[in-house]
């Protein structure tokens, strides 16, 4: 039997994940962590009366803030088996998949541990994030003036 | 490649296992069980030495030998350099073969150990194996704590040790023969459905070991396959109904789905795997049911997924092997 007829049988027994409830609860998280976001950024702006960007830049250290101290209290990966992408895609899922690659790599050492493991998941997401800031930094000046 | 054992015996055996096996349905055969992860020690890694430790202390007591009549010890497990088996057998100043097979791990061990035993060279040896869930995620997947969410089909590495005693000195459980598989690649590279990159081995192992032995797949009483999982179980049967007409019936088992209580233990997904997994159900469940002579000739097809991130990353697929030992009760 070749390759073709035995992934035949293996498709027959598929993961039966049912993509609609998954995407259903990412996007119902995902949707409340944006609103208390822009709630903590409205917040933040009416209490200490600052301008709304200064007021998104609080808002973001707050959620950062919020999710690694939950990693560290050992629920917040279960809440992300549960939404998925609903708190991967937000800055919870960056700051939280920091945090766990700190604290799985503690035993190791400051140096070889956490030092040279943090960015394990976060690493790729900071380097195409660069990479594609400058590209579309250098389309937008060329072409439209900066 | 089939060999037959005229004189190799099962003397004793040895299991240990962690928190999530302990809640399974098989919690009150192990010897030695934790409820912690850590199991009393400040790593994952070495959780997992003390693991494959404590089940060879055990079976040293349970078969009341002094650590000095053991001739030699062959162990496994899933880390870097089987570096677990190294830090456990270091306490003992005892001849040490090192093997890596996966999660088939334990039969390789069983049949090298038999073919020392078989051809005279020695009179016993301890096979030891050991795997544990957390130091295993960490080598080949997320970190722990990220919670990455897993697929159906996603297997869960099985926690504990254990070890087995054989010898040429004639006990209740006879090692009747043994087949050496062979490495299969069927393309697969998804890492969440070992089940699927497995099956393939288990069934040429059967095959082979069927055709060898010129049996027929009833003789057995049991045939137990490693950690296929409740998907890989059933592509098994298919695969083995379709290409050899061979209909695995109320007679097959997969250790996977039996460690674990798959409808309560959710987080366990299609069931256990790991190095351990085959052998903790055998030693503490079915070895009891040979000597009792509730069963008499059983089948253990242990199976294993070569599994490297790097390789597939490189765009790889997924080997995969299975040595089966078949074992029969004795008078």
């Amino acid at each position: 039997m070749d390759r073709i007829k035995y992934k035949h049988i293996v498709d027959k027994y598929k993961s039966d994940e049912n993509k609609i409830i998954n995407l259903v609860i990412s996007f119902l998280i995902g949707g409340l962590v944006g609103a208390i976001s822009v709630g903590l950024t409205d917040l933040y702006s009416y209490i200490l009366d600052i301008p709304s960007k200064d007021a998104t830049t609080f808002m973001i250290v707050t959620l950062i803030i919020i999710s690694c101290l939950f990693t560290a209290l050992g629920f917040f990966d279960k809440w992300v088996t549960f939404a998925k992408c609903g708190l991967i895609i937000p800055i919870t899922g960056f700051a939280h998949s920091m945090m766990s690659s700190s604290l799985e790599f503690k035993k190791e050492g400051f140096i070889y541990g956490i030092g040279s493991n943090m960015f394990k998941l976060a690493g790729s997401v900071i380097v195409y994030g660069v990479v594609s800031a400058s590209l579309f930094g250098t389309i937008r000046y060329v072409f439209f003036g900066g | 490649m089939t060999f037959k054992y005229n004189n190799v015996y099962v003397n004793n055996v040895a299991t240990v296992v962690g928190p999530y096996e302990n809640k399974g349905p098989l919690k009150d055969k192990f010897d030695k069980s934790y409820d912690d992860l850590y199991c009393n020690e400040k790593t994952w890694e070495k959780a997992e030495v003390k693991l494959m430790k404590d089940s060879i202390e055990i079976l040293l007591k349970k078969s009341k030998r002094d650590v000095r009549d053991i001739e030699l010890i062959i162990g496994g497990d899933l880390l870097n350099q089987i570096c677990a088996t190294s830090y456990a057998v270091s306490n003992y100043n005892i001849p040490h073969l090192g093997i890596y097979s996966a999660c088939s791990t334990s039969t390789e061990g069983i049949l090298i150990a038999s073919n020392f035993i078989d051809g005279g060279k020695i009179k016993n040896a301890i096979v030891s194996v050991s795997s544990h869930n957390l130091s295993s995620e960490k080598q080949f997947r997320n970190p722990t704590e990220y919670g990455s969410p897993r697929p159906s089909t996603a297997t869960f590495t099985t926690t504990g040790g254990a070890s087995i005693l054989l010898t040429s000195a004639r006990s209740k459980i006879k090692v009747e023969s043994a087949t050496v598989g062979r490495i299969c690649d069927m393309g697969i590279n998804d890492a969440n459905n070992m089940g699927a990159v497995m099956a393939i081995a288990a069934a040429k192992t059967i095959k082979e070991h069927l055709t060898d032995t010129k049996r027929d797949i009833n003789y057995y009483d049991m045939i137990i396959t490693g950690d296929l999982g409740c998907y890989g179980k059933e592509i098994l049967k298919d695969y083995m109904k379709e290409e050899y007409n061979i209909e695995l019936d109320n007679n097959y088992f997969d250790s996977g789905t039996m460690i674990f209580d798959l409808n309560n233990q959710k987080e366990v997904k299609a069931g256990g795997s790991g190095p351990a997994c085959s052998p903790l159900v055998n030693y503490a469940y079915i070895f009891p049911l040979i000597e009792k002579r509730i069963i008499n000739k059983v089948l253990i097809v242990a199976t294993g997924a070569l599994f490297s991130p790097t390789f597939v990353y490189q765009k790889n697929s997924i080997l995969s092997i299975s040595h089966a030992i078949s074992l029969e009760s004795v008078k």
